[in-house]
């Protein structure tokens, strides 16, 4: 039985005082916050099995080793994963992103194409463009409707035999949209084109089967799924993955060195340079084992009743706009209200112990097609609640009478 | 008034105020009442610009003093631009060189000032200090 209140005593953060009120912490789609569980999972590391994984023969090093591979098998399940070898731990979302399209650079030519939509986050669209620029590639952008969903008519008139990748979100950052990736997918792979798709806000939300998906590469960062910052996954087909060269040359990713040549290691260690975050890939794993206790499906059904609560609270207020309508939609609202900054806002429901988001939400190319500077974003948790909601209502319309 | 008298008098007026509503208020209002900068000096050359919010601040010489307009996007900002205007313009370039700003914490508006608002008020202090500067030897 889905019981926050329970929940919420998992959360020390949610009991602590900003400004002198209660925190509410709408800021979910930015960071999402720690479990205990994950917490101790760190301390517990550091008090009793801190070693450098995979070299040591000493049992602290087995035992840290153990933790580390447990945690790369935790993925692999949750993720419906073919091969634990296809788990590639990174720093988070961005790293993945760039691992592969620094990757790319040496497997495509000049007047290759690559698509990516007007929805994403800057850390899919600039280390792309950095590729393209690097060697010579078209760009093509998917347009997006006045709703702010992806125009799929275009996408179609898009894709070609040159269109060597797509890259989406499945989720959009700034204004919560669920994209159609299973049919993205599948067209992309009529015309031998191989899909990134970025699952850094879907993960939280919404369970996501990789092997169903048939996705080629799969990029997610743990702080946003209840786990430690600087950790993320790039999950690669294995084949892919082996076709790719590495991104960073160190320890660890190697097989052989001599000043000659160096042969490289198999996956997933080619791209695992340098000691990883291990504690955060741990803390990674306890995290998983959390979301799965209280169970995705339970927690994007409590979620979607925050949303569709939120969202009838807050059109209730006069001259509020919200950005981006689809019934698909992760817990995540992105508006304003008349002409007033949104900058202003933020600064007053903080004022008021309130955490949401204000401004571009790093995907300017969004904020410019709606012709504004950017939005304030409230974005839910599980551990959020009905009340919580009406207390940011009653903060919004405080900070309206206010600028207004 | 020197700029050390005028933020003695912004910090008096502030310690009237019972609480944040009542200082969020009066800045709201003097960032309303801020006169805006001439829209021949809005151009991208003048803008700080911040994450969120913009601003945009001009200067000029008059006699030996320097006058500042400026503006923002966002009223929280111009509030706290109209403040900065209020002290710092009209004086001399030298005593705006020398002057300390710490007059924002004492009136409780620290926080504006911290990267993470990435309001361009920080920025907009360095410009102040800079126009300043180049100023400062234009009169040598």
């Amino acid at each position: 039985m889905f019981d926050v209140k329970k929940i919420r005593e998992d959360f020390p953060i949610l009991k602590r005082k900003v400004n002198g009120e209660n925190l509410i912490y709408f800021d979910n789609a930015a960071t999402s916050q720690t479990p205990i569980k994950v917490i101790n999972s760190i301390s517990s590391y550091y008090s009793n099995y801190n070693a450098n994984i995979h070299r040591g023969v000493h049992s602290l090093s087995q035992e840290a080793t153990n933790a580390y591979e447990l945690a790369r098998k935790k993925i692999q399940d949750h993720f419906n994963i073919s091969k634990l070898n296809e788990v590639i731990f990174t720093s988070g979302t961005t790293h993945s992103i760039n691992i592969i399209a620094s990757g790319y650079s040496s497997l495509l030519k000049k007047g290759d194409e690559l698509i990516v939509s007007a929805l994403e986050h800057h850390s899919n669209i600039v280390p792309w463009q950095m590729l393209c620029e690097r060697s010579e590639l078209t760009l093509k952008v998917i347009p997006i409707t006045q709703e702010g969903t992806l125009d799929m008519k275009a996408y179609d008139s898009l894709l070609s035999q040159k269109t060597k990748l797509v890259f989406v979100n499945h989720v959009s950052n700034a204004l919560g949209i669920i994209n159609p990736i299973e049919e993205i997918i599948s067209k992309a792979h009529k015309y031998g084109a191989k899909v990134l798709i970025d699952g850094a806000q879907s993960a939280p939300h919404i369970k996501t089967d990789l092997k169903l998906l048939d996705v080629d590469y799969y990029a997610i960062s743990a702080h946003k799924l209840c786990g430690p910052t600087g950790v993320g996954m790039l999950y690669g087909k294995e084949d892919l993955l082996n076709d790719l060269p590495p991104y960073q040359g160190g320890g660890e990713m190697i097989s052989e060195v001599t000043f000659k040549k160096t042969t490289y290691a198999g996956l997933p260690h080619k791209f695992e340079a340098g000691t990883p975050n291990i504690s955060g890939v741990i803390a990674f794993g306890v995290a998983i084992d959390y979301l799965n206790e209280i169970d995705l499906e339970q927690i994007s059904t409590y979620e979607n009743e925050l949303l569709e609560y939120g969202t009838n609270q807050l059109n209730l207020i006069q001259g509020l706009r919200i950005y981006g309508k689809s019934k698909n939609k992760t817990p995540v609202i992105s508006f304003n209200v008349n002409e007033i900054h949104p900058y202003d806002i933020g600064c007053i429901l903080d004022k008021m112990g309130i955490a949401v988001r204000t401004g571009h939400h790093c995907a300017q190319p969004i904020m410019d097609f709606y012709k504004i500077p950017g939005t304030v974003r409230a974005s839910f948790s599980f551990y959020n609640t009905k009340e919580e909601i009406d207390i940011m209502i009653i903060a919004l319309n405080k900070a309206i009478q206010m600028l207004q | 008034m020197t700029i050390k008298e005028l933020q003695k008098e912004i910090v008096n007026e502030f310690s009237f105020f019972e609480n944040w509503t009542q200082r969020y208020e009066y800045m709201i209002e003097l960032g309303k009442s801020l006169p805006l900068i001439n829209i021949k000096y809005k151009t991208n050359e003048n803008i700080i610009k911040g994450c969120q919010s913009k601003v945009w601040v001009f200067a000029e010489l008059n006699k030996d003093r320097l006058e500042f307009t400026a503006d923002s996007d966002a009223i929280i900002t111009k509030g706290i631009i109209a403040l900065l205007i209020r002290v710092f313009s009209n004086q001399h370039p030298k005593d705006i060189l020398e002057a300390e700003t710490g007059f924002i914490d004492e009136i409780g508006l620290k926080e504006h000032l911290s990267p993470t608002r990435a309001n361009g008020l920080g920025s907009m202090i360095k410009q102040i200090k800079m126009y300043a500067i180049a100023f400062q030897t234009q009169l040598n």
